[in-house]
């Protein structure tokens, strides 16, 4: 007997357990096997826990596991420009997923049609209400940007940054500073602490002066910075002492706190909220897109979302995903005050405009990728 | 004879060389090599020559004894100080420099003048008959002129001893014994004390005024040629210097200057006692196939004959090569000259032969 | 057999025969051998040499801006660039048709982020544009529509604009689809292609040329039907261009149904209220009121240009010929620049510490040697990443090479040295990596010096030194070359070590490369760039050969 017939064996057997098999409709015409793309690490490891596994154990399907999000949308043009779709499912942040959508990449669709309904009864466009960022975009969490620091820095004196702008603070606090290698949310925090209202942002940075007054913000503590490319990355530094504060994930963050008891701890200000979600490359055969969708269905159910949180402290896209939000599957630790989604945390702090990105991304990124280099 | 109180102008005094700490390689070496004598060692491989040759050249130290050259002890002294000329098997020559430059080198690093450095070199390409070659690279010339150039800048900066490991190893049989004879003319000309490795038996019989035989980390003989080939004192020498016919047998008795000994399949015969010292001794009976005659007539009438069946006969132009059974040693080989009145032997032919007493040598039976 | 041996003889005295068979012998070898050779052939004709020859072509490929704009293209060709004035009617309405289209498939935002590359700001102004594009011609719509509801109706403009072939087909659909619906089976069959009616298009040629656009794109999306649809507006803009554009006597050559409907048409044309498209497009955004942007359209317009190969060396192609980029984007000659000299002081270094090195390997005993050798290539039976990390660990501000400086007292805690993330990093590191492929060829080339050439620089009387200097150097010379020729090519193509070690002064062309092809996307100047370099290998290799001699390097 192979490995996957034991487990489907196991699965028979627990199935009056689970009950929940009796929820999962029938699949007609669908593939047996599915490829799908993400971030790899403790992440796609939630993803696998909360959704693979239990879909896996009920229908025998057998999952691949990319890790190309972050190039997802060269590789989506290129599969494209070749005519063969590897991949069935790809999990991208909101500005790729625009990206994707605009150019025809990504499958538009409508998710009240495809997608499972809240406990509470509200339809799926009521539930995910603002996440839903775009017609290719099926919301699957939503996470924050925000900065990390190091609490034993001893030229701080005792200092602890309270607010975002002590990133260009370099009296107060000196030291390495580590940030994204993009100019999304770095230019954004210039000019916050540059003195812009944070209802001007956009309009200011619409315009070419704006950008300018960003760079030349960051200016200031460029040599001081090391940049990120890899979400990783600054939580180790931090780890290692290499810099005193930089910006991340709050997953990440809270790993680096919470599970491995650093000297480090977190900020909750002007944190950027962003969207992470799936989307279906345009053109899948019948079969495969079939079985995308039955996935799907089963994956971004109130229940799987709020499962997701056991493993990573990202909020569920869902209204009605948040009371079911526990504990921590390993450490018990109670995940609410974590979640980027708890009031508490949501003083300061602003959205991912996706739109304006989707926009200007290609001009300031040119500028800023110029600025970086010179 | 302990070497420290001879004066030769070079001396090996009681040299031991081993490498791994373990086995000796040299064992106990003692020589002394006259002012402008031509000294070739020979031996198999790995029978302590080459390593004798590197001691003196300073690419190998002595794990033990003194090497003195012209008196003075040389132990410490580095290579480069020691101002031997050396010719390597593979003549060495750098193949980056033209033949005047791999010339000029010696005389360079000795910080000779210009105009003084192109003259020894002329004079020395000269010397070798290659004057006209100075513009070329090492890669350009023949064999035999690689040779040649080597050997003349061995020579160029007048050195008083010149080393040659197997120098004319890589040369084909022609060129060899013309190589051979250059040499010693040149050597004999200059007056150089010439030291020379070989394992080639006729060329260190054709080119030296005394031979040392090595084997295993010894000298076996160290001797004149002709001494070494007509008198070889034991049978490792017999063996190595020429062909040899060999007989095993017991003394029996020894009177005279003559040893009785009974071969092992009952034959008595009459030889040389060399390294065999009592009746009963075993014994190696050499016999030169040359010295071996069949014509009755020509043989002394005290030469002792024995029976003998011919096995083969090999025509070799100037001499007839005939294997025969003698003794029930099946490999003993006769030369005779191809004269008109030579007979030609036949296989299956019975025949006797025999040979002078003094001819036939009683040597130590190897083990 | 023995047919054989009778007439090879007579073969052989004939001598052409002879030669033939000789030829076909050897074409069955020569084809023997190819058959061996021919699955790496074709892998590396897949792997290798298709691949270059794609990204040779990326470099100056721009069919993006005909293929999405061809009307445009076509019509913008007679505007002068230098007029001060942005182009007329005729272009933007061309534009329009085109950017409709182009919207429809979800093209326009590709070629603005193509144009993009030549004048930052024209992606989000083609993006606005694409939001804004699919209202122009409302006005001329809502006033067709006023004069006759049939103009609303999307059958008759099918019916109007379509083949009558087309049409007939189309309702044998029709009623094909009805059937299957009345009987309850599912029907699966896609709308018959549209075809043009080439009498109409004789007439009414822009419109019939943009009303064809919109039918494949209606057809193109999830397989729509064209006489299910109302044609776009730009479609009735386009309408109202033709027919203000001919005379009566043109109309009149049509079938009556399509008379009755355009006669009308065409005279009430004249009292219509003009939509000013000039006005419009400048609603949408300013840039479209200014020259420069249609001059860098004109100027891209063709299907192959120079432009990325201009912006891989600062330069930029503008309608008035080629400028120097502005200063705050000249990066790629100081990147190449910076590629080129790192990596000859990665070479240096290489040939400093591994001659040593491999000195050594040649002249221990074997057995020694090849232990030593192991280590030598332990590096290369280990992840490159796990290398390039390790060297993070080590040379990070807390790491261990400055903790252990810091121990010793070299330097004090506040002063510690800074050796990663910048290029210091990059050439430690990438020594590190590379000195393998200095050492191996070296230590080939120095295996092959026998010792006797020293021993005889010795015995003429040479020091150590310099029997090293004059007589061992110069034969290992090939081996440095060897190896410097490979330390080097790898080095300026290298991408992951500079990548995770060099911060942003220490990277390389390489990751420019990079990052155009999997962040930028800017796939055109990702192979311009690689063109470049492959040239300049290319360029460094023949050098090397014609002052060496590629036939004197030794890899051993």
């Amino acid at each position: 007997m192979t490995i996957r017939g034991l487990l489907s064996a196991t699965a028979l057997v627990a199935l009056p357990v689970a009950a929940m098999a009796q929820d999962l409709p029938p699949c007609e015409n669908c593939a047996n096997s599915m490829t799908v793309v993400s971030w790899g690490g403790a992440y796609q490891t939630s993803q696998i826990k909360a959704y693979a596994e239990p879909y896996a154990a009920m229908t025998g399907v057998s999952f691949t596991w990319d890790e190309s999000s972050n190039e997802a949308v060269a590789k989506l043009r290129a599969m494209n420009e070749a005519g063969n779709i590897t991949w069935d499912l790809v999990d991208v942040e909101g500005p790729d997923s625009q990206r994707l959508c605009d150019e025809g990449l990504a499958m538009e669709v409508d998710i009240d049609e495809i997608l499972a309904a809240g406990d509470d009864g509200s339809t799926p466009r009521e539930d995910f209400a603002d996440s839903v960022v775009n017609d290719c975009y099926i919301p699957q969490i939503v996470f924050s940007t925000t900065f990390g620091y190091r609490t034993n820095v001893a030229e701080w004196e005792g200092r602890t940054p309270d607010n975002l702008c002590a990133l260009f603070d370099l009296e107060n606090f000196p030291g390495k500073r580590s940030l994204e290698k993009r100019p999304k949310k770095n230019i954004e925090w210039a000019l916050l602490c540059d003195g812009v209202e944070k209802d001007d942002l956009y309009d200011v940075l619409s315009t070419q002066e704006g950008v300018e007054r960003a760079l030349a913000k960051l200016d200031t503590i460029k040599s001081e910075t090391i940049w990120w490319s890899a979400g990783a990355e600054t939580p180790q530094r931090l780890a290692d002492g290499e810099v005193v504060m930089g910006s991340t994930y709050n997953g990440r963050l809270f790993s680096v706190i919470v599970e491995q008891n650093q000297p480090v701890d977190m900020l909750w200000d002007w944190q950027v909220f962003d969207f992470d979600g799936w989307i279906i490359p345009e053109g899948l055969p019948e079969d495969r897109l079939n079985r995308v969708l039955h996935f799907l269905h089963f994956a971004t159910d109130t229940q799987r979302l709020a499962d997701q949180a056991k493993y990573i402290s990202y909020g569920p896209a869902r209204a009605s995903s948040q009371p079911l939000v526990s504990t921590h599957a390993d450490l018990g630790v109670e995940m609410a005050p974590h979640m980027p989604t708890n009031p508490e945390n949501q003083k300061n702090y602003l959205v991912n405009n996706i739109e304006w990105w989707a926009d200007n991304q290609d001009d300031v990124e040119a500028r800023f990728q110029a600025w970086l280099a010179q | 004879m302990t070497a420290a109180t001879d004066n030769g102008f070079v001396v090996f005094d009681r040299v031991q060389k081993s490498y791994d700490g373990e086995t000796l390689v040299v064992k106990d070496l003692n020589l002394s090599i006259g002012k402008g004598e031509f000294l070739t060692m020979l031996g198999p491989s790995g029978s302590g020559k080459t390593t004798c040759l590197m001691m003196l050249a300073g690419f190998e130290t002595a794990t033990h004894g003194e090497i003195l050259l012209d008196g003075k002890p040389i132990n410490n002294i580095p290579p480069h100080k020691r101002g031997i000329g050396m010719v390597f098997q593979n003549y060495a020559l750098f193949p980056h420099m033209t033949v005047a430059e791999n010339l000029a080198f010696p005389l360079e690093v000795r910080k000779f003048g210009k105009s003084e450095r192109e003259e020894k070199v002329q004079r020395a390409l000269e010397m070798v008959q290659m004057g006209a070659f100075g513009g070329r690279r090492p890669a350009q010339l023949s064999g035999g002129q690689q040779q040649r150039i080597a050997l003349a800048r061995a020579l160029v900066f007048e050195p008083e001893l010149v080393l040659m490991d197997e120098p004319l190893g890589a040369l084909d049989k022609q060129l060899r014994e013309h190589m051979q004879f250059e040499i010693t003319r040149l050597a004999h000309n200059l007056g150089i004390t010439t030291v020379y490795v070989t394992h080639d038996q006729t060329e260190a019989l054709t080119m030296s005024d005394r031979v040392a035989v090595f084997n295993d980390g010894r000298i076996q003989q160290l001797a004149a040629p002709d001494v070494l080939y007509e008198e070889p004192v034991n049978s490792f020498v017999a063996q190595f210097i020429g062909e040899n016919n060999t007989l095993l047998g017991t003394v029996t008795e020894i009177k005279g200057g003559v040893a009785v000994v009974r071969l092992d399949d009952g034959e008595l015969i009459d030889a040389k006692p060399v390294n065999v010292t009592k009746p009963g001794d075993r014994t190696l009976v050499s016999i030169r196939p040359e010295r071996v005659e069949i014509n009755k007539e020509r043989l002394s009438p005290n030469a002792h004959l024995i029976h003998a069946e011919v096995l083969e006969f090999i025509y070799m132009g100037d001499i007839y090569r005939t294997r025969l059974r003698v003794a029930g040693n099946d490999d003993f080989v006769i030369k005779t000259r191809n004269a008109p009145d030579q007979r030609r032997l036949k296989p299956g032919e019975h025949i006797e032969i025999g040979w002078l007493p003094e001819d036939c040598r009683a040597l130590d039976a190897p083990a | 057999m023995t047919e054989a041996t009778r007439t090879g003889p007579m073969l052989a005295a004939d001598g052409t025969p002879l030669k033939r068979s000789l030829q076909r012998a050897l074409r069955a070898q020569k084809l023997r051998a190819l058959m061996l050779i021919a699955p790496l052939l074709a892998f590396i004709l897949v792997t290798f040499v298709a691949p270059i020859a794609d990204m040779l072509f990326r470099s100056v490929e721009n069919q993006i801006v005909s293929d999405t704009l061809p009307r445009t293209a076509q019509a913008i060709r007679g505007w002068d660039h230098n007029s001060g004035e942005p182009p007329g009617d005729d272009v933007l309405a061309a534009f329009t048709i085109d950017m409709i289209a182009a919207v429809e498939r979800k093209q326009h935002t590709r070629l603005g982020t193509r144009l993009n590359y030549e004048q930052n700001g024209l992606s989000s102004l083609f993006r606005k544009t694409g939001r804004g594009v699919a209202d122009i011609g409302e006005t001329y719509r809502d006033q067709f529509a006023a004069l006759d509801p049939a103009w609303k109706d999307a059958g008759i403009w099918a019916n109007l604009f379509a083949d009558p072939s087309w049409r007939a087909d189309h309702d044998a659909w029709e009623a094909a689809r009805a059937a299957a619906r009345t009987a309850g089976r599912p029907f699966a069959e896609p709308v018959p292609a549209f075809r043009l009616n080439d009498d109409l298009a004789d007439v009414l040629p822009e419109t019939a040329d943009a009303y064809l656009d919109f039918a494949r794109a209606v057809q193109g999306n999830r397989n729509g039907d064209p006489a299910a649809r109302a044609p776009w507006p730009p479609v009735y803009l386009a309408l109202y261009r033709d027919l203000t554009a001919i005379g009566v006597g043109r109309i009149a050559t049509l079938d009556a149904e399509a008379q009755a409907l355009l006669d009308p048409a065409h005279y009430a044309v004249r009292s219509f209220e003009r939509a000013d498209l000039a006005a419009i497009y400048r609603d949408i955004d300013r840039a479209w009121g200014q020259p420069t942007v249609w001059a860098t359209i004109q100027t891209f317009s063709p299907a192959y240009t120079p432009g990325y190969f201009l912006t891989a060396v600062d330069l930029k192609q503008t309608p008035d010929g080629i400028v120097s980029q502005p200063a705050d984007q000249k990066i790629y000659i100081m990147l190449f620049q910076r590629t080129l000299v790192m990596s000859l002081a990665i070479m240096a270094a290489c040939v400093l510490l591994g001659y040593p090195i491999a000195f050594l390997l040649a002249n221990l005993p074997l057995r020694t040697s090849n232990l030593l050798l192991i280590l030598v290539l332990l590096p290369f039976w280990t992840s490159l990443l796990v290398r390039t990390s390790a060297w993070k660990v080590l040379l990070q501000q807390q790491g261990v090479i400055n903790d252990i400086l810091v121990w010793i007292g070299i330097v004090d805690n506040a002063g510690r040295l800074i050796l990663i993330n910048n290029q210091t990093g990059t050439i430690i590191a990438m020594t590190h990596i590379l000195l393998p492929f200095m050492i191996l060829p070296l230590y080939s080339v120095m295996k092959t010096i026998p010792p006797s050439y020293v021993r005889a620089a010795k015995s003429l009387g040479a020091t150590n030194w310099t029997a090293f200097w004059r007589v061992y150097f110069p034969q290992s010379v090939p081996g440095i070359g060897a190896g410097c020729i490979l330390v080097f090519i790898l080095a300026i193509g290298y991408y992951i070590t500079p990548e995770l070690v060099g911060g942003t002064s220490g990277t390389f062309i390489s990751n420019r490369i990079a990052y155009h092809i999997s962040s930028s996307l800017n796939w055109g100047l990702a192979a311009a760039l690689g063109t470049i370099l492959l040239a300049v290998v290319l360029a460094l290799y023949w050098t090397y050969d014609r002052l060496v001699g590629i036939d004197k390097v030794n890899l051993g």
